[in-house]
C-alpha cells in the first residue's frame, strides 16, 4: 500500500506519456505545428484581439459598442436583413442540390458534364457574377426580354438593385457549391447498400429515406452550414446588385463601413463579433439537428 | 433499354409473402451484354424447390452477372427469367422478393444488427410483434442473439457474414442468392461458415443460388454445380459428376486435373476405353466425348497418378517433393521430358525413379483444343 | 397505382432536368452578357449590340493597368498555393495517420476558418495586419489568404491520405527505406494526385477570393477581382464596356486555370469514391 502511495509524480507523467505514445503521439505530430500556427496567429489571435477591441469603444463604457449596435435600428436591423437574404438562399441551394445530385449519383457522362459546368460560376466568384447579373437581369437585359417575349411579363421586372438581385446572385454561386458538396457525399455511399435494400423490398423512395438520407445526414449538415456561411457573408453582391443603403444593407456592409469609412475599428470589431455569433448559433443549430440522425460513416458499406 | 416489357403483374403479388409457395426458377437463354461485350451468353437453368445450385467459374466468367440478373440488379439483354409461370425479369429488384447476400455483405452501417435483419420485414410492413419474433428467430439461427443491438462496424467479419445471411433469409424468400459470401473471410472461418451455410440450408430448405470461384466450396455445398467460362455454361451436373467426369478440358483444368498430356489415340471412338501412346509412354484411358484417331489430350488428377504403380506404366524421375501432411505432392519428369504432378503416401526424395500408373477410368481423354 | 408512380417518377425526373437546364441557361446568360457587352460599340434596348469592336480591351488595358493587375494576381496566388501546400500537406498527413488526445480540437481549429465567413474574421485580421504595417502590402494579402487555404488543403488531403494504405509505408521501411526515402519514393508519388488537386483548387479559389484581398490590399497589391469590384462600384466613371473588358480578362485568367484544373480534378472527387457497381434496373 505504502509503495503505491509514494509513487513519484514523475511516474504518472511517464505513464501518461507512454499512453499518449501508444495512441500514436510521436514526432509525426510536429507536422501539425506550422499549419496550426498559421491558424492561431492569423485567425485565432486577430479574433481574440478583435473581441478585446470591441470592448474598448472610442467612448462610453465597456459594452458601449454592443449597446449602440442593438439600440440603433440601422445597425440592429442588419441581422434580420442578412438572415432574410441568407436563409432562403441556403434552403433553395441545398434543397435543389439534394434531389439533383441524388438523381446524378451514378457516374455518367451527364454527371461529369454538369459538374464541369457548375464549377464555372463558383470559380468566377461573386464579383463577376454580380457584374454579369447587372446586365443580364437589368431592365434591358436578356432575362427580362425573354420574359416579355414569352408573355410572362408585360413590363421589365425589377431584379437589380434590390432584394432579388442579391438572392439570385447567391443562388447562382451557391447552388453549384452545394451541389458539388452533396454530390461528393452521395457518391461516397456504397451503391451496394441501396442494391441490398432493393433486394429486401425497398422501393426508390424507401431506399432514399432509409439508406441514403441517414447516411447523408452528416454531409447534408455540413453542406447546409457551409452554404449558410457563404450566404450570410454576402458582401460584394449586396453592394453591387442590391440596395446597400436600404433593403440589402447586410451586416457585412455595416461592419465594413464602421472600419473603413468611420475608422472606428472597435465598433467594426463589435459588429464582426455579432456576425460571428449569429453564425455560430445557426451552425450549432444545424449540427444539433444532425444529432437527430445517426452519424454513420459517409463512406459506409465496408463496416 | 430493355426489350419488350411484359404487362406488369399486380403489385400485391410482388414480394412473395410465404416463400415456400414456389416450385421452380427457370432461366431461359438469359444473356447480358455490356456494350459489345457479352458477359453472359444464353444461360438456361432450372432451379428446383429447395435445391442448392452453385455457379462456379474463374473471375470474369459471368457468374456474378448471372446472379445480378436474377436479383434484378442488372437488366437482362435477352432471354427471360420465370418463377413458376410468372415472368420476373421485368420486375424491379424490390418486387422480386429474393434474399441476397452480397460479397462485402453491404450491411447498413447506420442500423443495428436487429434493424439490419428487420429491414426487409419493415419494407413488407410485417406487424411489429411478428417482425420482432422473426428477427429473434433469425438471430438465434445465426447465433448472434447477444449482438442484436450492436452496429455492423462493431462485429467481426464472420459475424457480419452471419448478419448478412440472417437479413437475407428472415423474409422467407423463395430464393436466396449469394455472391461469393465467404471470399472475405480467412481460411479457417471460411470452412466454419461453409458448414454453417450447409446447416442453415438443411434447416430451412430454401432454394439457393450460390456464386463462387472456389471449387471446394462449390462441391461441398451444392446439389448441382454450373460451371461457367467466358459467359458460357461448360457443364451442369452434380458435384460428383463435375468432379469425376468434367465435360471438357476447361472444366477438367478448373477441377484440378493438373496433368494435361498430349498423346495419340490408337483408334477413333464415340467414347469409352481407348489406348493412348506418345511422349514415350503408353496409357489406357476413357474418352469423355467422341474422339478421332490421332492427337488427343489426356487429363489426370495428381491423386489419380499412382506412383510405384506396378510393372506396366512408365518411369519418372522425382524433381521436387512437397510435404502436405497426409501425403506428399511430387513433381516428376519422364524420360521424354514430360512433367507430371502426382501424390505419394510414402516419403520420396528428389532424384528417385518411380513407376507411374493411372487407372484407365481416371485417365480422361478429350479431343485436342482448336 | 403503379402507373401513377411511374408517371410521378417521370414528372419528377423531367422537373429536375428542367431546373438544371434553366440554371445552366441563366449562367450562360450571365457570362455571355459580360462577353458580348465587352465587344459592343453601343448596346441598349435590343437583343444584341449595334456593332462589335475590340477597342474596349485596348482602353481597359491602359485605364486599369491590366498587365500589372494580372502579374500581381499571379504572384499572390502562386505564393499562397505554395505556402498552403507546404504547410497543409504535412498537417493533413499527421491528422490522417495519427490518433492523439485532442485530435478533435485540432480538427475544429482547422475547420473554423472555413466555417467563419471571411468578411467576419477579415475585419479584425485587417486591423491586426495594419498595426503590423503589413496592411496594404503584398505580404499582408498573402498572409490573409493563407487563413482559409491552409485548412482547405488539410481538409482535402486528410481523407486522401487516409485512403492510402499505411502498410505501403511500413513495407518500404521493412525493405530498408529511411524516412527520407519513404517520403520521396512512396509518399510523394502517392500524394502527388492529391497535392495537384488541392493545389489547383486553392489556386482557383484564391484568384476568386474577394473579401480577404479586398480588406487587406493597398493600391499596389490589388488583385484582378478587387480591381473589378472597384470599377463596378464606380459604375459610370468608365464606360460599361471597358469594365466588362476587364471582367472578361479576369474571367479568362480564371477559366484557363479552371480548365487546367479540370484535367486533373473531378471537383467532387475530394472524398474517396466507392467503385460504381453495374447500373441498377
Amino acid at each position: 500500500m505504502a509503495a503505491v502511495e509514494t509513487n513519484p509524480p514523475g511516474r504518472s507523467r511517464s505513464d501518461a506519456w507512454s499512453a499518449a505514445k501508444t495512441a500514436g503521439a510521436d514526432r509525426t505530430l510536429m507536422l501539425l505545428v506550422p499549419g496550426a500556427l498559421v491558424v492561431i496567429l492569423l485567425f485565432i489571435y486577430p479574433f481574440l484581439y478583435g473581441l478585446l477591441l470591441s470592448f474598448a469603444p472610442k467612448a462610453g463604457s465597456v459594452f458601449a459598442n454592443y449597446r449602440t449596435f442593438f439600440t440603433t435600428p440601422r445597425l440592429r436591423d442588419t441581422i434580420a436583413t442578412t438572415l432574410w437574404i441568407a436563409v432562403p438562399a441556403t434552403l433553395v441551394n441545398v434543397g435543389l442540390a439534394l434531389p439533383i445530385a441524388y438523381r446524378m449519383r451514378r457516374n455518367s457522362r451527364w454527371q461529369r458534364l454538369l459538374t464541369a459546368l457548375l464549377v464555372i460560376p463558383i470559380t468566377l466568384g461573386t464579383v463577376l457574377v454580380a457584374e454579369g447579373l447587372l446586365t443580364y437581369l437589368g431592365p434591358q437585359g436578356w432575362f427580362n426580354r425573354t420574359l416579355i417575349d414569352l408573355g410572362l411579363a408585360s413590363a421589365p421586372v425589377r431584379l437589380t438593385h434590390n432584394y432579388w438581385g442579391v438572392v439570385l446572385s447567391l443562388v447562382i454561386t451557391g447552388f453549384p457549391f452545394a451541389f458539388l458538396l452533396v454530390l461528393s457525399y452521395i457518391t461516397g455511399i456504397d451503391p451496394a447498400l441501396a442494391q441490398a435494400a432493393a433486394t429486401l423490398g425497398a422501393g426508390p423512395a424507401a431506399r432514399f429515406r432509409h439508406i441514403y438520407l441517414p447516411l447523408l445526414a452528416p454531409g447534408l449538415a455540413i453542406a447546409l452550414c457551409l452554404s449558410f456561411v457563404q450566404a450570410f457573408s454576402v458582401f460584394p453582391s449586396a453592394v453591387l446588385l442590391g440596395a446597400p443603403a436600404g433593403p440589402t444593407r447586410v451586416i457585412s456592409i455595416a461592419a465594413y463601413q464602421a472600419a473603413f469609412e468611420d475608422y472606428d475599428y472597435a465598433m467594426a470589431s463589435a459588429i464582426a463579433m455579432v456576425m460571428g455569433a449569429v453564425q455560430l448559433v445557426i451552425v450549432a443549430a444545424i449540427l444539433a439537428l444532425r444529432g437527430v440522425f445517426y452519424r454513420g460513416p459517409a463512406a459506409g458499406g465496408k463496416g | 433499354m430493355r426489350g419488350a416489357r411484359a404487362p406488369a403483374p399486380p403489385r400485391e403479388a410482388a414480394p412473395s409473402p410465404a416463400g415456400g409457395a414456389f416450385g421452380e426458377l427457370r432461366l431461359e437463354e438469359v444473356t447480358r451484354a455490356f456494350g459489345g461485350a457479352v458477359a453472359l451468353a444464353g444461360l438456361t437453368l432450372t432451379v428446383k424447390r429447395g435445391e442448392f445450385v452453385t455457379l462456379l467459374g474463374p473471375s470474369g466468367c459471368g457468374k456474378s452477372t448471372a446472379l445480378n440478373c436474377i436479383a434484378g440488379l442488372l437488366p437482362v439483354t435477352q432471354g427471360s427469367i420465370w418463377l413458376d409461370d410468372r415472368r420476373i425479369d421485368v420486375l424491379r429488384p424490390e418486387e422480386r422478393g429474393f434474399g441476397m447476400v452480397f460479397q462485402n455483405y453491404a450491411l447498413f452501417p447506420h442500423m443495428t444488427v436487429r434493424k439490419n435483419i428487420g429491414f426487409g420485414l419493415a419494407m413488407r410492413r410485417v406487424p411489429r410483434e411478428e417482425a420482432r419474433r422473426r428477427v429473434d428467430q433469425a438471430l438465434a439461427l445465426v447465433q448472434l442473439a447477444e449482438h442484436a443491438e450492436k452496429l455492423p462496424g462493431q462485429l467481426s467479419g464472420g459475424q457480419q457474414q452471419r448478419v448478412a445471411i440472417a437479413r437475407a433469409i428472415v423474409v422467407q424468400p423463395p430464393l436466396v442468392l449469394m455472391d461469393e459470401p465467404l471470399s472475405n473471410l480467412d481460411a479457417k472461418l471460411r470452412i466454419e461458415m461453409r458448414t454453417e451455410l450447409k446447416r442453415i440450408h438443411q434447416e430451412l430448405g430454401r432454394s439457393t443460388i450460390y456464386v463462387t470461384h472456389d471449387q471446394d466450396e462449390a462441391l461441398s455445398l451444392a446439389d448441382r454445380v454450373v460451371v461457367l467460362k467466358d459467359g458460357r455454361v461448360q457443364q451442369i451436373g452434380t458435384p460428383e459428376a463435375v468432379y469425376t467426369r468434367p465435360a471438357n478440358l476447361d472444366v477438367a483444368r478448373f477441377m484440378g486435373y493438373r496433368n494435361i498430356i498430349p498423346l495419340a489415340a490408337a483408334a477413333a471412338g464415340e467414347g469409352g476405353p481407348v489406348r493412348l501412346t506418345g511422349a514415350g509412354i503408353a496409357l489406357r484411358g476413357t474418352a469423355q466425348t467422341p474422339i478421332g484417331e490421332g492427337p488427343v489430350l489426356a487429363a489426370i488428377r495428381p491423386d489419380d497418378l499412382e506412383l510405384d504403380g506396378g510393372a506396366d506404366g512408365f518411369e519418372g524421375r522425382v524433381e521436387s517433393v512437397e510435404y502436405c501432411g497426409r501425403d506428399y505432392l511430387v513433381d516428376l519428369v519422364t524420360a521424354s521430358g514430360l512433367r507430371l504432378h502426382g501424390r505419394s503416401l510414402r516419403r520420396v526424395a528428389p532424384g528417385d525413379r518411380l513407376r507411374c500408373h493411372a487407372a484407365p477410368s481416371r485417365v480422361l481423354v478429350y479431343p485436342p483444343e482448336s | 397505382m403503379k402507373a401513377i408512380r411511374r408517371i410521378g417518377g417521370a414528372l419528377w425526373d423531367g422537373g429536375l432536368w428542367a431546373l438544371t437546364l434553366l440554371f445552366l441557361a441563366n449562367i450562360a446568360g450571365v457570362i455571355l452578357a459580360v462577353l458580348v457587352n465587352s465587344f459592343a460599340t453601343r448596346w441598349f434596348g435590343t437583343w444584341l449590340p449595334a456593332g462589335f469592336t475590340a477597342r474596349w480591351y485596348a482602353a481597359a488595358w491602359d485605364e486599369f493597368q491590366l498587365g500589372y493587375l494580372v502579374t500581381v494576381t499571379m504572384e499572390v496566388v502562386f505564393a499562397v498555393v505554395g505556402i498552403a501546400i507546404l504547410l497543409g500537406v504535412p498537417a493533413g498527413y499527421a491528422l490522417a495517420r495519427r490518433d492523439f488526445p485532442g485530435k478533435r480540437a485540432v480538427m475544429l481549429l482547422f475547420l473554423l476558418p472555413l466555417l467563419v465567413p471571411p468578411i467576419t474574421y477579415g475585419i479584425p485580421l485587417a486591423t491586426v495586419l495594419y498595426q503590423l504595417r503589413l496592411g496594404g502590402t503584398m505580404t499582408g494579402v498573402i498572409l490573409a489568404n493563407l487563413v482559409p487555404t491552409v485548412p482547405f488543403v488539410i481538409l482535402v488531403m486528410t481523407p486522401f491520405i487516409e485512403q492510402i494504405d499505411p502498410r505501403l509505408e511500413a513495407a518500404a521501411r521493412v525493405l530498408g527505406a529511411g524516412t527520407g526515402r519513404v517520403f520521396l519514393h512512396i509518399l510523394v508519388p502517392l500524394l502527388a494526385p492529391g497535392i495537384l488537386a488541392a493545389g489547383l483548387l486553392v489556386l482557383v479559389r484564391t484568384i476568386a477570393m474577394f473579401e480577404l484581398t479586398f480588406l487587406t490590399a493597398g493600391p499596389d497589391s490589388q488583385t484582378l477581382v478587387v480591381a473589378l469590384y472597384y470599377s463596378v462600384f464606380a459604375a459610370g466613371v468608365r464606360a460599361g464596356q471597358s469594365v466588362d473588358a476587364m471582367a472578361v480578362t479576369y474571367m479568362v485568367t480564371t477559366l484557363v486555370w479552371l480548365i487546367i484544373a479540370l484535367r486533373f480534378v473531378n471537383p467532387t472527387q475530394l472524398v474517396t469514391r466507392v467503385k460504381e457497381q453495374p447500373r441498377m434496373a
